[in-house]
């Protein structure tokens, strides 16, 4: 399985967030979304930039409330249950970024729903099986994918769409991990994602 | 909205309509979920609102979503031909909303909107 495979400098990487932790997140969001001086003075349509990165954001409050839940089904086992808590960690970092720019930008960053209504909209109570959890966790992010490249002409600011462009490398990242992981085939196709 | 507005909503209503004649409802189911999955689902409200029953609901009107105050507003009721005129231009057909994500070829949005009209009959 390569989630097993790749899971020492997951894990490494992992430590080294939880010793750096919010400085060192906040940090990089800062140097990737919010600290360029650019988005500040974007002239273009900035409130229709914010309201994408507010359903940017709203993904990612989902999905960091699906890894929560999936970690607190006790339906993963290590060394899964360590990839999907470092998956979440990204979750968090992006929702941090999106949040700091959509502020930046003069924007009101749309609030996380609870988790039970997160459990609620995603059918969580019909996760019987590690598998489950990773099923659910491999379309979300494959959708997450999907959404975020879709999206990237739509940005009037450019400097956001490479973000957007790098949030949907992490999600595909993600993707194939979990599909690795359930045994899913690799596409066959070229340009499978964002058709 | 201006008159040159509606104009150009009523162009793309009928493009659109033309080209959502016939749609593969299952190849629609796929695309949905590739497509469309991120932020909604057929039966709760998530990222976006839910789709079951969309066809023939007053856009904006389903109960406990928050919807833009542009597409809360706008009036109309869902028919094929809106969605895929929705799908192929959020924005052109209602200025101000949200969605930024759109379809554009044809044959896809055809064939998510026989998936949208299969979910909402009775």
């Amino acid at each position: 399985m390569l989630i097993e495979t790749l899971r020492p400098p997951y894990a490494a990487r992992r430590n080294f967030f939880a010793r750096g932790s919010g400085l060192a997140l906040s940090a990089t969001a800062f140097a990737l979304l919010a600290g360029n001086s650019r988005l500040a003075v974007a002239e273009a349509k900035p409130m229709a930039d914010v309201n994408i990165l507010n359903v940017a954001l709203g993904l990612e409050h989902e999905a960091i409330a699906a890894y929560q839940l999936g970690a607190e089904s006790g339906l993963l086992q290590k060394p899964v249950l360590d990839t999907a808590v470092l998956f979440q960690s990204h979750h968090k970092a992006h929702r941090d970024a999106l949040l700091a720019t959509i502020e930046k930008l003069g924007g009101k960053p749309v609030a996380a729903k609870s988790n039970g209504d997160y459990a609620a909209a995603l059918g969580a109570g019909g996760l019987k099986s590690q598998t489950d959890v990773l099923d659910l966790a491999a379309r979300l992010e494959l959708g997450a994918a999907n959404a975020y490249l879709g999206v990237i002409p739509s940005f009037a600011e450019k400097n956001l769409a490479k973000v957007a462009a790098r949030l949907a490398a992490d999600e595909t990242m993600h993707w194939s991990l979990l599909a690795n992981a359930l045994g899913k085939p690799v596409p066959q196709a070229a340009l499978t994602f964002g058709a | 909205m201006r008159a040159g507005d509606h104009l150009l909503a009523a162009t793309l209503l009928v493009t659109a309509g033309v080209a959502s004649a016939a749609g593969d409802a299952a190849r629609g189911a796929l695309l949905y979920e590739a497509r469309c999955g991120a932020c909604h689902s057929i039966d709760a409200h998530r990222v976006g609102p839910l789709h079951r029953g969309v066809v023939g609901r007053r856009a904006g009107s389903a109960p406990g979503y928050d919807y833009s105050p542009a597409l809360a507003a706008a009036g109309f009721v869902w028919d094929a031909s809106r969605l895929a005129a929705w799908l192929r231009d959020p924005e052109a057909l209602v200025p101000g909303q949200r969605m930024a994500y759109s379809v554009p070829e044809a044959a896809d949005r055809n064939d998510l909107v026989a998936y949208l009209k299969s979910v909402s009959s009775p």
